[in-house]
């Protein structure tokens, strides 16, 4: 049953990308073949998520974790890799989440996509998208990992571009996958070393046997070094690379330009966050190394702050949710940094649900508004779509940790277990994620009321046809919105809570040396009421700069001009990296290719021997002169020549 | 079936075929089609015969196996002497796939003199799978030169337009190196007194000739895999040779270069091959990083492959000289899978240049709009040259830079670098060709794959993914052989006094 939950998106995908292929001839032919790519996709979705749902009470309620080995993969030497499903709280919590989001935004691109000419395509896209996600999640050896995780990268590249026709699109998803290589690059290391320490890829092994390596000390680049930090490290590299984080971040806000389910399902609930989830998978390993941990940590802080800074001057509505993004899973990050694994994962599943609805109600904005997509030329719709209004509301809520919404509990234990930590990087992560917090709150805010109130910025022909969204895409909605409600309390006490050992039931390990949770249940009440306060702050600048005070934020931008232009430009990462990788590239290669192959390969090699011979052939053909005392007096020479060799070896 | 001389008839019907077109007579077009005809059915018989060395072959054995031996010049010791074992059959198979593909897409795009292509390619495949057949150092030889005279011709005769410089440099290059490596074959005879390739496999040779022996000959393999910096004849060839040439050249004669690292360097002379471990590793991680970034200024999509192509044997030379079982099977693998993988981008290059007539990528743009099929096979092939998992190019990189990681983790991290770079040429020359709006008039009535074009792909298709998916049969065929192998360089690094690798 687990190789069918992974399996059966893999098919749909196969059928719905043969039904692309097909000429319709029609248009009620097109509606048709349209039509059963829907039901295919969406039927293998639903099916797969309704045994997931089966697997996960199964194995993380009822305890019965498993590996199944399907099939002999690459076998090399010692190399012996399977393919193969591991099933443990960690994976099912994964396959819940991702089945249940996959499948809400499939049913919503029903809708959302209904003008499109490639349903077919996009539909077999998200169902391959979902099969590379569900392989990543329930690997059981890091290659088999790697695997889903570059497939995954694949479809997020497909999915950016899946409107090709445009310049934007196509270098955004080329931009996606280039900078995930980036990352992969430190995976693969990773993974090479892995095999090194411990003989094996295969995932049982190596993490019970990662306490016998604590001390293990490899001559790795040059140096002794202790071993699993540097793998840790070149571990997370990758991990960096898929979920963001900063230096690696700059392709998540450009991945925008694909369709907006596509954001929600890949680039907010589900792909971004397998760093995280790698992370927690490898927790005996990243227990061993305080330095990898620490590396976390502070990584993760700092993109929560930076990319927070970033979404509060967007005016691109997609954008300011990608920074959100961005800014969350750094919080999952120094989470997993503190020890807090289970935060992490806690964190990344209530997100899941609140982000994706944040997305898709993005989406519906955008889909009454006619493809608009810039916050200056909305303003005024609550009164237009209600629905999507209060959806966006119980997300924004969510998302700015707010009593009872999820992220409230999410948020709050991470923040709690960071100043648990009562370590230096773990009081860094706790102030700047406080500092975050408030920026949620403040950019959930402007968000809202930039889009929903004030006048009525559009023009007259888009505001006549803004319109509520069709039920296809608003029951979608209304799941999730359930989920950005009650999963917070829901799983609580499972994930965090006193019940998360019997719950997490070895999946993931914490060494006694690193007690972060444990402590942040008895931090002081005001590290308990930070968050809360510094949320409904934000919400109240927000509601100044925004509601009562319109121009105040000009004015503020004005004040600072210097810093205002520094967040506005992202803080200047992409020109940086156009500045010393991107152009360089091309000039070194255009310069190698011309200079070096052509001038001096080629210009030393055969052209310059070509060259030399015809030299040597003009020098010739002047000795050839014709007259025969040339010849004799050649000739005498060449006797010369070899009978004093003759003379000379026989002495 | 025990007693058939399999291999005999693999390597030899193809120049039967040959002499019997050689023997068609008649009106122009009827020749031409009974040609093509001949040609297929010949090259198509040979392929389901090499079926069955595959079938056959014990996968338990390290040894030569379907070995054939008589006398044939006795008075010099001198043998027509066949074999093959893990490290060679695979390439035989590659051979005869690849050579019926290279008809059938050459079928309508060679118009002039067709029965003297047929008889050049048939000729050809005689001598590429005589080269990975021979155990005996003369029929190799032979073999191994005579490759270049149908490939001189076909460059030189069906080419483009700078056609006669390209066949001319391609031939000198590859010539010049296999006259020192020829020096280094006459100096083996003489030392050891045999020609007979097993015997040589676990001859001695002392430790001072070995480095003289080693150079010559890496003279002769270097130009033909080619390695940085005597690759430039590549690019020239591939842009002039017509695409079933580009076909043959990438998959299968790139691979002696590699084959002959693996029969004759390693096995004969293990402490050179120890000595000169850092310098192939060093040329191998320029190959990777300076062919990719030339491959991404390239205007001609020919050219970018064929750079591409550069890169992918800088993995090759790597994998083989980190003397590890992960690295040898691991470039032996990427070997088989760039063939593939190469070859059909040529092919993929092949369709629209038959259509449009050009190579440069920027005639081309938005192709997705009018050939969503040929959209699709390009896709998987480009994503398959980027490694990606699930794709044969993927077992390759990854089980050479698992090697690579094993004697030193700078050179995995260098060659690593390969998976972006690679990516990034690949992606750019996707994105300017089958991606954008389709706004150019001449590619408004472009037509998708035809019939015939999909039954190229098709098998190669079929291999990219199995070889992606399960790798296990192509691995189990090396694995004896390669082992064998290392353990004979194993012994030379213990005598030299090296530390053993980390793992196994």
């Amino acid at each position: 049953m687990p190789v069918a939950i992974v399996l059966l998106p893999l098919l749909g995908a196969i059928v719905a990308g043969a039904l692309a292929f097909i000429d319709p001839g029609s248009r009620a032919a097109k509606a048709r073949i349209d039509k059963l790519a829907q039901a295919v996709t969406c039927g293998a979705l639903l099916i797969s998520m309704v045994l997931a749902i089966i697997t996960f009470n199964s194995v993380a309620i009822n305890g019965q974790t498993q590996t199944i080995t399907i099939l002999n993969w690459i076998s090399s030497g010692e190399l012996e890799i399977n393919w193969g499903l591991k099933l443990d709280t960690l994976s099912a919590v994964m396959m819940l989440v991702v089945t249940v989001v996959s499948a809400m935004v499939h049913i919503y691109s029903i809708g959302y996509m209904h003008h499109d000419p490639s349903i077919p395509r996009f539909m077999a896209y998200l169902n391959l998208f979902t099969f590379f996600m569900l392989v990543l999640v329930t690997a059981d050896n890091l290659v088999q990992l790697f695997l889903g995780w570059e497939g995954v990268g694949l479809s997020s590249y497909l999915l950016i571009g899946f409107w090709y026709d445009r310049p934007s699109a196509n270098a955004a998803a080329i931009k996606a996958f280039l900078v995930n290589r980036v990352g992969d690059f430190g995976f693969m290391l990773g993974i090479l070393g892995v095999f090194v320490l411990f003989g094996t890829v295969q995932l049982d092994p190596i993490l019970a046997g990662a306490a016998e390596h604590a001390d293990t000390v490899l001559n790795l680049f040059g140096g002794e070094a202790h071993a699993l930090t540097v793998i840790c490290i070149l571990l997370f590299i990758g991990a960096m690379g898929k979920s963001a984080q900063i230096g690696l971040h700059t392709w998540l806000p450009d991945a925008m330009e694909g369709p907006t389910p596509v954001s929600a399902l890949i680039h907010a609930a589900t792909m971004v966050t397998a760093g995280i989830f790698m992370v927690a998978r490898l927790s005996p390993l990243f227990e061993q190394s305080d330095i990898a941990l620490s590396v976390v940590t502070i990584i993760g802080a700092s993109t929560a702050i930076f990319a927070a800074t970033v979404g509060c001057v967007q005016n691109d509505i997609k954008r300011v949710i990608a920074y959100s993004t961005c800014s969350q899973l750094g919080y999952m990050f120094f989470a997993c940094g503190v020890s807090a694994y289970g935060a992490g994962i806690f964190h990344l599943m209530t997100h899941a649900f609140f982000k994706a609805l944040l997305f898709l109600g993005a989406g519906s904005v955008i889909h009454a508004m006619s493809d608009e997509q810039d916050m200056r030329k909305m303003g005024g719709l609550w009164r237009m779509i209600p629905v999507t209004y209060a959806l966006m509301w119980i997300g924004s809520l969510a998302l700015a940790g707010i009593w009872p919404f999820a992220g409230y509990y999410s948020k709050d234990i991470i923040l709690e277990a960071a100043y648990g930590a009562e370590t230096g990087v773990g009081q860094y992560a706790f102030w700047l994620g406080v500092a975050a917090a408030f920026l949620t709150a403040f950019y959930s805010w402007r968000l809202l009321l930039m889009t929903f109130h004030g006048k009525p910025r559009a023009d007259e022909p888009v505001l006549a046809r803004v319109h509520e969204s069709p039920m296809v895409m608003l029951v979608p909605l209304f799941v999730l919105a359930t989920g950005a409600l009650v999963a917070g309390f829901i799983g609580y006490d499972a994930f965090v809570g006193h019940e998360s050992g019997a719950f997490w039931n070895g999946a993931i390990t914490v060494l006694p040396g690193h007690p972060a949770l444990e402590r942040a249940h008895e931090s002081p009440t005001w590290v308990k009421l930070a968050p809360l306060a510094v949320g409904l702050a934000g919400i109240a600048t927000a509601y100044v700069m925004y509601f009562l005070k319109p121009d105040l934020p000009g004015r503020v931008a004005a004040a600072f001009p210097r810093v205002y232009r520094f967040v506005l430009n992202k803080w200047y990462f992409d020109e940086l990296y156009n500045a010393i990788f991107v152009r360089p590239a091309f000039v070194i290669g255009r310069s190698l290719w011309k200079g070096g192959d052509g001038a001096v390969i080629d210009g030393v090699g055969p052209d310059g021997i070509a060259t030399a011979t015809m030299g040597i052939a003009q020098a010739v053909r002047r000795v050839q002169s014709g007259y025969i005392y040339h010849y004799a007096f050649a000739m005498l020479i060449g006797i010369l020549v070899l009978v004093s060799w003759y003379v000379l070896r026989s002495v | 079936m025990n007693n058939l001389p399999i291999l005999s008839l693999v390597t030899f019907l193809p120049l039967v075929g040959a002499a019997f077109i050689a023997t068609i007579r008649g009106e122009p077009a009827v020749v031409a089609r009974n040609a093509r005809n001949v040609a297929l059915l010949t090259a198509g018989t040979t392929f389901f015969l090499s079926l069955g060395i595959w079938f056959n072959f014990d996968t338990a054995e390290p040894g030569f196996q379907f070995v054939e031996r008589s006398d044939w010049m006795p008075s010099f010791g001198i043998a027509y002497h066949l074999g093959v074992d893990g490290i060679s059959m695979l390439f035989v198979l590659l051979t005869t796939l690849l050579t019926p593909l290279c008809i059938l897409a050459s079928w309508e795009s060679v118009t002039a003199r067709v029965k003297e292509y047929m008889i050049a390619f048939l000729v050809m495949e005689t001598m590429m799978v005589g080269t990975f057949c021979a155990l005996d150092l003369i029929l190799f030889y032979l073999f191994f030169e005579s490759v270049l005279i149908p490939m001189f011709l076909i460059i030189g005769i069906w080419g483009g337009p700078r056609r006669i410089y390209s066949a001319f440099k391609f031939f000198l290059f590859t010539f010049a190196g296999s006259v020192l490596m020829f020096i280094a074959l006459l100096t083996i005879y003489l030392q050891a007194g045999t020609t007979d390739i097993p015997t040589l496999m676990q001859h001695d040779f002392p430790a001072s000739l070995q480095i003289w022996l080693w150079l010559a000959m890496l003279a002769g393999f270097a130009v033909k895999l080619p390695m940085w910096p005597v690759h430039t004849w590549l690019p020239d060839a591939h842009v002039e040779a017509p695409t079933a040439g580009s076909v043959i050249l990438a998959g299968v004669l790139l691979k002696f270069g590699g084959y002959g690292f693996l029969r004759f360097s390693l096995p004969m002379l293990p402490e050179a091959s120890v000595v000169f471990m850092p310098l192939m590793f060093g040329l191998g991680i320029v190959a990777i990083i300076y062919t990719s970034l030339v491959a991404l200024a390239q205007e001609d999509m020919k050219k970018l492959i064929a750079y591409s192509s550069v890169a992918h044997m800088g993995y090759v030379t790597i994998g083989s000289f980190t003397l590890t079982v992960q690295g040898i099977q691991g470039s032996l693998f990427q070997m088989l899978s760039h063939g593939i993988v190469s070859a059909a981008l040529f092919l993929v290059v092949g369709v629209v240049y038959d259509r449009i007539h050009s190579r440069e990528i920027s005639v081309y743009g938005g192709l997705v709009e009018r050939m969503p099929a040929y959209a699709l096979v390009f896709m998987i092939f480009m994503l398959a040259s980027v490694g990606l998992p699930g794709t044969g190019g993927f077992i390759g990189e990854f089980l050479v830079m698992l090697g690579a990681f094993r004697v030193n983790a700078w050179v995995a991290a260098f060659t690593a670098t390969g998976m972006i770079l690679g990516a990034a040429y690949m992606l750019y020359l996707y994105r300017r060709v089958i991606l954008g709006q389709l706004t150019k008039d001449r590619l408004k009535s472009i037509l998708d794959l035809k019939p015939r074009e999909i039954l190229i792909f098709a098998p190669l298709l079929f291999l990219v993914i199995w070889m992606g998916v399960y790798p296990k049969p192509f691995l189990d065929v090396m694995q004896p052989s390669v082992d064998q192998l290392v353990q004979r360089v194993e012994v030379a690094r213990a005598n030299m006094g090296e530390p053993a690798y980390a793992g196994r």
